[in-house]
């Protein structure tokens, strides 16, 4: 028999869906000199998107389609942040996609599709949501990166995305389907119970596909040692979509783990905890070390992304609601602070001049103090030096890791972080402490809403650092 | 009338609203922000005399106390309170930084409202550090300060800024982090509190106690510095400009022996005592070997580093010496000799490392140098001046009647009572000491003329005289009479050492 489901939890979703096809429909009738309305649509989406969020959001958790969707605490707050990363994201790049003769509505289509694909990831409850949501996110993205068809090392960068992207999800589908042979099912909920009732009988075939799945995640998630595709893609992307991929996917991809690790294997968190163990300490290592020797910034900060996911793991190993709510906390106040970063340079674009060496940003502070000291708080953040947000999200996750008795794990952490803290400071450096590189870099005058935006953008990294309470409360509640 | 008032969250908010203010008055018109900076070091230090003059020097316990729950997720607090220990420090950082503010005035042209505001900012952070009584909130103060100081050097610093700067910053750094893990790890042994006090009765077994005590002497040693992690001093203080190297000797110094005192001595007596002899070699080496570095030196400001650094032995010699004393000497009496020697050393030293940063900024302002060899002669041109030169670097030497003598002389007293050796080695310091401080006067201050350059040298104008005077009745104060000083430590230090003469394991 067939049962109408609630259609109300998806509500946000289909907002999205309907606006974003309006978009689509719009764009074609703007003449060029009107695509700042295509962009004014895209972000009214984001918005009425963020308010259908708002509006259905459960006061515990709520389940439709057959178990294969779920809205709960996690997935509010999480949608939450991903809609207004992504607004941000979209009005920083409008000078760059202007400069760069690429201001085209189907960056922002893409770029909703994106953001759709995001949305059902987080409120995925079935192997098949997931993947669903996942491939719509990453087929947009390769659009995206492929979006300047003049670039050569864009092309290049989206060829190389999309195949490694390919090959991740097909190492993730092998061991969804390995899953689905021994338990028989794609939902959550009744995977964790049979995958409990397997635990015993079965343990060397969980293993093994658990194994494909954390691979899959690592590659999404870029932990070494599957990160190689980070920094090429990075560097390669036109840099509004490196602020794209380099925010607000992240927040997806740690839903994503949760949801199939914590919500459906938990039985299985001996296992995978080990395993991120090595991954976390891996990332951390790689991460940090290569980046001191980067002189391309998109690369620095991906080499810091990698990092960074390394901390996001160590949160998660530590398999307690308290470690969970910490690597939320941290992805969410990650995707923030990289938001600045990225922001700051997609800023110093203009017409014929890309800006994405360290070198780039020498002597800002005499140019531009009031962005030199955003980026400067930004980078602070990123090394985790009190009062930026970045040091309270540090401090969460280790003290979940110390809860646990990993302390030796915490000392790693810290001091490949110490590591860390050396090329943030470096950005900091060339920025208050080198001369002005001549006809480098000069005044910039952003439009009123990306100063505005970007420096609540920039003070909420210490504001956040100085009330972690405003975010870190929504991050407990999601896993009470 | 002042029980009411939150005087703590005053004196930290007021500098850094206050800088921030500055910075946005920014360098079109400098005199506006110079200004406004001097108001607001000026307010700052007036605002804290009341925690002097209202201080209750009765009891250790806390005053001044001001606790409201700040993250409850992890049930940090904001909580604040001074003793007798963290009031006469925060009292030597809002004094240090009005002589700073009016140190810069004419001689920082460049982006000067950045710079005063860097300074202004600083000090809330410094005073939050001593004040902070949750362990978190310690820390994040203790770990903000490296951002304006790191900005300094690097910005206004010398030739080598760069280099000195991401080492001073790296350094602190690397010794912070290690603590922060053994912060946390008390935390969770502790079911949930951050709070200091609720630290030092957490019981603890003398492994775990040698962990954190040692997670805690790489934070403090680096920060002190004590022999063999001082090596960053020496560059950051010769590449920091003026301003940097005195609030750099005053007062940041100071946290590292602040902290041996709130966090390692009460937290884990008995590896402290366990490792006293590792702390006491460290402070020997770094008075003796240190002091023969100095020596040595042909540059004034790494001299006057060096010295510094062997000066801050004493403290913690004077700090670390007090289980032999307790062996041999059941009453409290000796020990409290130790701690309050050192204590009264570090707010001498912030006064005499301080004035002469800023006799050598004085001359370098003048010459851009600041080599030995480049001086001779300056009493004829500068008498002024050269007396001030002079009667701090007696004061530097521990001459009787200026505060560097006081402090000395307790540690070397109490130190008897231990050792006669250890009293002998620590004494060693008065003679080179002497050497190296009176030695580089004779050959900067006096003698004839050495060259052109020294011939057209001015004497201090007014400003100079001002804040050189002021710095030179303190040391002189405090040298004839340091009653004032002791008296609000007493009850404090008492307590610390009942505290840790009473065994946790």
């Amino acid at each position: 028999m067939f049962i109408q489901p609630n259609l109300l939890p998806a509500l946000p979703e289909m907002v999205m869906l309907a606006m974003t096809c309006l978009v689509l429909v719009v764009d074609l009738f703007l003449p060029q000199e009107k695509r700042g309305f295509t962009l004014l649509l895209s972000v009214l989406t984001l918005l009425l998107t963020l308010a259908a969020v708002v509006f259905v959001a459960p006061v515990d958790s709520i389940s439709s389609f057959g178990d294969s969707f779920v809205l709960d605490q996690l997935a509010v707050t999480l949608k939450i942040a991903v809609c207004i990363i992504t607004i941000l994201v979209f009005i920083y790049s409008r000078d760059y996609l202007i400069d760069h003769d690429i201001y085209k509505g189907e960056f922002y289509v893409l770029g909703l599709f994106a953001t759709l694909g995001m949305l059902i990831m987080i409120s995925a409850h079935s192997f098949l949501m997931i993947y669903l949501g996942l491939e719509l996110l990453s087929l947009s993205l390769y659009a995206m990166i492929a979006f300047n068809r003049k670039s050569l090392m864009a092309s290049e960068s989206a060829m190389k995305y999309f195949v490694l992207g390919a090959m991740a999800s097909g190492l993730l589908l092998y061991g969804i389907s390995i899953f689905y042979g021994i338990t028989g099912t794609l939902n959550i909920n009744e995977l964790a119970a049979l995958v409990a009732a397997q635990a015993d009988q079965n343990p060397v075939a969980l293993a093994f596909a658990l194994t494909f799945i954390v691979v899959g995640l690592s590659f999404k998630l870029g932990a070494v040692p599957f990160h190689m595709w980070l920094p090429d893609i990075y560097q390669g992307s036109p840099t509004a979509v490196t602020l794209f991929i380099g925010t607000a996917p992240k927040i997806a991809g740690f839903a994503m783990t949760i949801r199939l690790l914590v919500d459906g294997l938990s039985d299985l968190q001996v296992d995978w905890s080990q395993m991120f163990i090595v991954l976390a300490v891996a990332s951390m290592a790689i991460g940090n070390i290569i980046a001191i020797a980067q002189t391309n910034f998109k690369r620095l900060l991906a080499y810091s992304t990698i990092s960074h996911v390394g901390f996001i793991l160590l949160g998660i190993l530590a398999g307690t609601a308290n470690g969970y709510a910490s690597a939320m906390f941290y992805t969410i106040t990650y995707a923030i602070t990289a938001s600045v970063s990225f922001g700051v340079l997609i800023l110093l674009n203009r017409k014929g001049f890309e800006a994405e060496n360290i070198n780039d940003l020498s002597g800002l502070n005499h140019t531009n103090p009031w962005y030199a000291a955003m980026l400067a708080i930004a980078m602070f953040s990123m090394a985790g030096v009190p009062p930026t947000v970045g040091f309270y999200a540090k401090l969460s996750v280790l003290q979940a890791v110390v809860q646990v008795d990993l302390v030796w794990l915490a000392v790693a952490a810290v001091l490949f972080s110490v590591i860390g803290l050396f090329y943030y400071l470096r950005v900091v450096k060339v920025m208050y402490f080198d001369e002005v590189v001549e006809d480098q870099v000069t005044s910039i005058k952003p439009s009123l809403d990306v100063r505005i935006l970007l420096s609540a953008n920039g003070l909420s990294l210490i504001g956040l650092g100085m009330f972690p309470s405003l975010l870190m409360v929504y991050c407990i509640r999601a896993f009470a | 009338m002042y029980a009411d008032w939150p005087l703590l969250s005053l004196v930290i908010w007021t500098p850094i609203i206050g800088g921030i203010l500055v910075l946005f008055a920014g360098d079109k018109e400098p005199s506006g922000a110079r200004k406004i900076a001097l108001l607001v070091s000026i307010v700052t230090f007036l605002l804290t005399l009341p925690l002097y003059s209202q201080f209750n020097t009765d009891t250790h316990l806390v005053q001044f106390v001001e606790r409201e729950s700040w993250i409850p997720a992890f049930n940090i607090e904001y909580f604040l309170g001074i003793d007798g220990i963290s009031m006469p420090l925060i009292l030597l950082t809002s004094f240090t930084t009005v002589i700073v503010v009016i140190a810069a005035w004419e001689v920082i042209q460049y982006r000067a409202s950045q710079y005063l505001a860097a300074f202004l900012i600083m000090e809330g952070f410094m005073i939050g550090t001593f004040s902070a009584l949750d362990s978190i909130l310690f820390y994040i103060f203790f770990e903000a300060m490296l951002i304006p100081m790191f900005l300094v050097i690097g910005v206004w610093g010398g030739a080598n800024r760069i280099y000195a700067t991401l080492k001073f910053f790296l350094y602190t750094f690397i010794g912070s982090v290690l603590m922060l893990i053994a912060l946390i790890y008390m935390y969770n042994k502790s079911d949930g509190s951050f709070a200091i006090f609720d630290f030092h009765y957490l019981p603890l077994t003398l492994t775990e106690q040698v962990l954190i005590f040692l997670a805690f002497l790489v934070a403090f040693a680096v920060k002190v510095p004590m022999w063999p992690v001082h090596t960053w001093l020496p560059d950051a203080h010769v590449e920091a400009p003026t301003g940097g190297s005195v609030i750099l000797a005053a007062i940041m110094l100071k946290i590292g022996g602040y902290g041996f005192l709130r966090f390692s001595l009460p937290i884990t007596p008995d590896a402290s005592a366990e490792l006293d002899w590792l702390i006491i070699t460290m402070s020997l080496t770094a008075v003796v070997y240190i002091g023969f570095v100095a020596l040595v030196q042909q540059d004034m400001k790494k001299l006057i580093a060096y010295s510094s650094i062997a000066h801050m032995g004493f403290v913690t010699l004077g700090f670390f010496i007090v289980f032999r004393i307790m062996d041999v000497d059941s009453s409290a009496q000796g020990s409290a000799l130790a701690l309050e020697g050192g204590m009264v050393q570090m707010i001498s030293h912030g006064f005499i490392s301080g004035a002469m940063f800023l006799c050598v900024g004085v001359m370098y302002d003048r010459m851009h140098s600041r080599q030995i060899a480049d001086y001779g002669g300056v009493a004829n041109t500068m008498p002024v001046f050269a007396a001030f030169m002079v009667f701090f670097a007696m004061a530097n030497a521990g001459l009787p009647g200026t505060s560097g003598f006081v402090g000395e002389f307790m540690v070397i007293l109490a130190s008897f009572k231990a050792s006669f050796w250890i009293a002998f080695l620590a004494a060693l310091t008065l003679i080179l000491g002497a050497a190296y401080t009176l030695w580089m006067i004779k050959r900067v201050i006096f003698g004839g003329i050495a060259n052109d350059n020294v011939k057209a040298l001015s004497d201090i104008n007014k400003r100079e005289f001002l804040f050189l005077s002021l710095l030179a009745i303190a040391v002189l104060v405090l040298g004839l009479w340091p009653d004032p000083l002791v008296n609000v430590m007493h009850a404090t230090i008492d307590n610390l050492i009942n505290h840790i003469s009473i065994s946790k394991i």
